[in-house]
């Protein structure tokens, strides 16, 4: 297996934030919000690396910290997702309705 | 890393990306959010069982999991869609938030062991621990001040006389505790850095004007991913490197988008305040406001052929959006050609007006950007603005004094005629007073944009 490190994670990044840009350019105003509140929703993965910081905690500082960042990623990616599937459920189009 | 854990991170970052692709059309969006969603589902399962993770910890975890989850949950159900920016910013900082206890935990353990703390962590890891927790703990501060401030409980806009001489000390402080941080060998300076970093975000935070605040939830929403890519990078998790990275270059990109569309700078946003634009140069009316009943302007509308409606910010603050949409569909019996112009601000943040319409069942397909519509405004009978001002003020393009001079609005004046809803009869945002209201062929109906429109629908029903 190849450890995600040093000039490999950098090829990485690299890679990423092509992706990123490339994905946004196409798309187009009206769903703008959704958009931000969607890559908000991702970013939520955060809580997968609060959860292996809680994981390898071991004084009850570390706990502590650890357990507030497990509890703030998962509001994040849990709260992100729904507001993101709110929104987006409303979006409807008359086509649709007249069919 | 297990290779089960491995394959289901590298499954999760390839939904994350198809599913922000498939987010790009208002068709497949819905899927986007959903992959999107399974895979970061996938992610937690299987870190249950990454071999760094011991069981001693578990319990916590899912306590963690389960308060912050459903908290979120609840939240996010009850949220208007108008106070969508603020919640939008909330979780944005409670992201941040995460990223920067990360950082923390692996700070205090690399203090904690024999020598600094970049002898126990390793010189490139503390690195990027340390810029991840910097980007954090700002993106954190700094949601929570544009929180505070779109939601009306924080109205200051100066915390000191020489905010530029704090950011720029804060900015300093926290470069060199985090220097002291990677030779230390004690929690102390970890405690400071993380402090100067919080008040860096405040402070940046604190002067940014309510207009611009949109564009700066952006760019924390974009430094959010940034960060939680660093925090990939001290873990060595490809998941949160994608991800965030993903982000940070999507939210830069959407960032640079917006600030773009308001005609404004970044670093004039960041740097100076709305307050220290200069002052608006009294522009001389001619002419005086010609106000019509709620029945004429029913009528005037009633008898085009074709109609643009600008929506504004106000429209929603009334609640007024589904009783527009039903007089829109009355007149769509009377054979008018109807239409929605969306200006890139409208709302208060880009898309939003389209997010609040959509509520009250307007059809995306109505829906039009400014640049798709701007030409069709001189085959236009009528065009009815509610709540907007500043994005239909024609000195934008003419009066070179004006403060809004350049940004690109809604050429609603080349319309035959233009009906104006609006509550009274003050300036806009902006405080630039506008010369579309006192021309000839503009008509202005005043008062509560509901009741208003409510009274042109039962017009319209007459019709």
């Amino acid at each position: 297996m190849i450890e995600v490190t040093g000039i490999v994670a950098l090829y990485v990044f690299m890679l990423a934030a092509v992706a990123g840009y490339e994905v946004i350019t196409r798309v187009p105003v009206i769903l703008h919000t959704p958009l931000m509140s969607g890559s908000n929703f991702i970013h939520g993965i955060v809580v997968v690396g609060a959860m292996v910081t809680l994981g390898v905690a071991e004084t009850p500082v570390e706990q502590a910290i650890g357990f507030i960042a497990v509890l703030l990623g998962a509001a994040n990616a849990v709260g992100g997702y729904v507001v993101t599937e709110r929104m987006l459920e409303m979006f409807k189009s008359s086509k649709k309705e007249d069919g | 890393m297990g290779l089960v854990v491995q394959l289901s991170y590298f499954v999760a970052s390839v939904l994350f990306i198809l599913g922000l692709k498939a987010m790009s059309s208002p068709v497949t969006a819905r899927k986007g959010v959903m992959w999107a969603g399974v895979g970061m589902v996938l992610a937690v399962l299987a870190t249950f069982a990454h071999p760094k993770v011991g069981m001693d910890n578990l319990i916590l975890m899912l306590i963690a999991l389960g308060i912050g989850g459903a908290f979120a949950w609840y939240t996010a159900l009850k949220v208007q869609m108008t106070e969508m920016p603020q919640m939008v910013a909330v979780y944005n900082g409670l992201g941040g938030g995460a990223a920067g206890g990360i950082a923390a935990v692996a700070l205090l353990q690399g203090a904690s062991s024999e020598g600094s703390v970049a002898a126990s962590l390793g010189a490139e890891a503390t690195t990027l621990g340390l810029i991840g927790a910097a980007i954090g703990s700002v993106a954190f501060a700094g949601s929570m001040i544009a929180w505070a401030k779109l939601d009306e409980r924080l109205k200051r806009s100066t915390l000191t006389a020489n905010h530029q001489q704090w950011n720029i000390g804060l900015a300093i402080a926290t470069v060199v505790l985090a220097l002291w941080v990677f030779n230390a060998g004690s929690g102390l300076p970890i405690l400071l850095f993380f402090a100067a970093a919080l008040a860096l975000g405040v402070f940046v935070t604190v002067p940014i004007g309510g207009a611009d605040m949109p564009v700066v939830i952006s760019l924390l929403n974009a430094l959010t991913g940034l960060a939680v890519g660093f925090k990939g990078f001290l873990l060595g998790n490809p998941a949160l490197i994608i991800a965030g990275t993903v982000v940070g270059a999507a939210g830069m990109l959407l960032t640079y988008l917006m600030a773009k569309a308001m005609n404004r700078s970044l670093v004039h946003i960041l740097f100076s305040g709305f307050s220290a634009a200069p002052a608006a140069a009294e522009a001389e009316t001619e002419g005086e406001m010609k106000e019509v009943g709620t029945a004429d302007g029913a009528y005037m509308m009633g008898y085009s052929d074709r109609v643009i409606i600008v929506p504004g910010y106000g429209l929603a603050v009334a609640q007024a959006q589904h009783k527009l949409w039903e007089m829109v569909e009355l007149l769509q019996r009377l054979d008018v050609d109807v239409k929605f112009a969306i200006h890139p601000v409208a709302g208060r943040m880009p898309g939003h007006m389209n997010v609040l319409l959509a509520e009250a069942g307007v059809p995306y397909d109505m829906i039009f950007d400014m640049d798709e519509i701007n030409e069709e405004f001189e085959d236009t009978d009528t065009v009815l603005i509610i709540g907007a001002n500043d994005v239909v003020n024609p000195a934008a393009r003419e009066d070179e004094s004006s403060p809004i001079y350049g940004m690109p609005i809604l050429n609603v004046d080349h319309a035959d005629q233009v009906l104006v809803v609006k509550r009274g009869r003050g300036s806009g945002f902006s405080g630039v007073e506008n010369k579309l209201f006192f021309r000839d062929n503009t008509r202005m109906v005043f008062g509560d944009a509901q009741k208003v429109v409510a009274e042109m629908v039962q017009t319209v029903k007459g019709m």
